[in-house]
């Protein structure tokens, strides 16, 4: 069974997001690692990129395929985790420590759209 | 879609083993069991089982069997003793390919030939189409054979003692028969892994037994996923990457199973003149620098347009490099050429060279 942390918000393509005053943090969640099996490879944005939600920033590789990852805010980037670049596996092992983007979101309200615990937990049934 | 596929006879062990298992070539197959990496290893550096049961295999028997295995096989089977096996494809009369295939020479009169599962219906149409005029007899015996593919270093010392067939004399290449319990079972020196080992041909029944004593016997269980990071590394095709009815072996840079000294074969005329002549593109290896998969139908770019398309990419998981192989247009192709890959919205440069990517270690 996946686990789901209860204090953050989620998109329904597997991204988890915590919000720290307008400081956005972003990875992807534990059901997603799973899917993907052993992560070889995270293509990560660079710092002063902007990300626009619900388009794609990068994406994150199994040794057999790559898969997009979405973001779930609107923002400039002020911050990647270096530690994926030498440590993809990280997300493996930890995906709600992994996290791999910081974004300063414009606005903040866009994160009340997102899934709640609860309603992520219910896509990852389905 | 799902409920049409077809399953091999060993389908109930991949399930009760947890096994990831999705489509390929329209059977329900297992791609993974503790994860690709740790499979792909198990092969490089001890011994792994495969399920192969989903190839085909069609038997060619009678009197022109020899003169018809030569008509539609590109390779040369003359002279060849019994027990020998040839690699190479049949091709259509413009050179592109039917299928690549494995033919076993069991006698002059008598050819066993391997086939590729998702190939099997086009295959055997072909096979029989072109069987018109010639004394032979075509057998589709697919459904009859399952088939294990016990590859890696301890292979043969795992198919000695594990399955008690006396394997080490079978030379790289060969095959033998063996009688098991009134059963005729086929073992060749076989594989699709760039290491040593062997494929073994029996009833459902036996290949369930011999998965069975090999699991017991701790051998890792290997899906389809490994297979392919493992014969890509060596630079082996898959059909519908590297070859298709759209790209000859000569553009696959096959040329070496294309005997055009023979008489006469399908596509012979095709494929001389394209050898006469050069190819326009044709499957180079790349290596990337940096970090960046390379993926199937990934653009491949120099002097700012688009050269080529990526036909198979990984992280190669035996050398750390991004690795891909490419069919790229002349004169691109040439070993050392600064090459780009489009992967999402960055190109990574990196350079032509040669498709085997890890050396082969096979016991010949």
């Amino acid at each position: 069974m996946s686990k789901i942390v209860e204090e953050l918000r989620y998109a329904d393509s597997h991204e988890w997001v915590r919000l720290e005053g307008d400081i956005a943090t972003v990875g992807i969640t534990d059901y997603a690692q799973h899917a993907l099996g052993d992560i070889v490879y995270v293509d990560m944005p660079e710092v002063g990129d902007e990300v626009t939600a619900g388009e794609d920033f990068g994406a994150v590789e199994s040794v057999k395929a790559a898969s997009d990852l979405i973001s779930p805010v609107s923002g400039e980037v002020v911050e990647v985790n270096e530690a994926l670049e030498d440590e993809p596996g990280l997300i493996n092992q930890d995906a709600f420590g992994a996290w791999i983007m910081k974004v300063r979101v414009a606005d903040t309200a866009e994160i009340d759209a997102l899934l709640d615990a609860a309603a992520y937990a219910k896509i990852c049934e389905e | 879609m799902e409920e049409n596929l077809m399953k091999t006879c060993l389908h109930d062990r991949h399930v009760k083993q947890g096994a990831l298992m999705s489509p390929f070539g329209g059977f329900d197959m297992p791609i993974q069991y503790v994860g690709i990496a740790e499979e792909h290893n198990a092969v490089r550096h001890e011994v792994g089982v495969f399920d192969v049961s989903h190839m085909g295999e069609v038997r060619v028997k009678g009197p022109d069997a020899y003169k018809y295995v030569s008509h539609i096989f590109v390779n040369d089977v003359t002279g060849a003793p019994d027990g020998q096996i040839f690699y190479g494809m049949m091709c259509y009369e413009n050179g592109g390919t039917v299928d690549d295939l494995l033919v076993y020479k069991v006698n002059d009169q008598e050819y066993f030939l391997v086939i590729n599962a998702a190939n099997i219906v086009k295959d055997v149409a072909w096979i029989m189409k072109n069987a018109e005029g010639f004394n032979v007899e075509i057998t589709d015996e697919s459904p009859k054979y399952g088939e294990v593919a016990v590859q890696g270093p301890k292979a043969e010392e795992t198919v000695e003692k594990v399955l008690g067939l006396p394997v080490k004399d079978i030379a790289f290449y060969n095959f033998k028969t063996f009688d098991v319990d009134g059963e005729e079972i086929i073992v060749s020196r076989t594989g699709y892994t760039g290491e040593d080992g062997f494929e073994i041909y029996g009833s459902h029944d036996y290949i369930r037994k011999v998965w069975d004593l090999l699991m017991e016997a701790g051998v890792q269980a290997c899906g389809l996923g490994c297979r392919d990071t493992l014969r890509f590394e060596v630079g082996l095709p898959l059909y519908g990457d590297e070859l298709s009815a759209d790209i000859t072996p000569i553009e696959a840079s096959l040329s070496m199973f294309v005997k055009l000294d023979k008489p006469e074969f399908i596509g012979k005329e095709a494929l001389a003149k394209q050898k006469a002549e050069g190819v326009k593109h044709r499957i180079v290896g790349i290596e990337l620098e940096g970090n960046a998969i390379p993926r199937h139908g990934y653009p491949v770019e120099a002097d700012g347009k688009v050269i080529g398309e990526v036909t198979t990419g990984y992280r190669s998981i035996s050398t750390g490099k991004s690795v891909a192989m490419a069919m790229v247009d002349k004169p691109y192709d040439k070993l050392g050429t600064p090459v780009e890959i489009r992967i999402r919205k960055k190109t990574f440069p990196g350079k032509v060279v040669k498709k085997r990517f890890y050396d082969k270690n096979y016991k010949k």
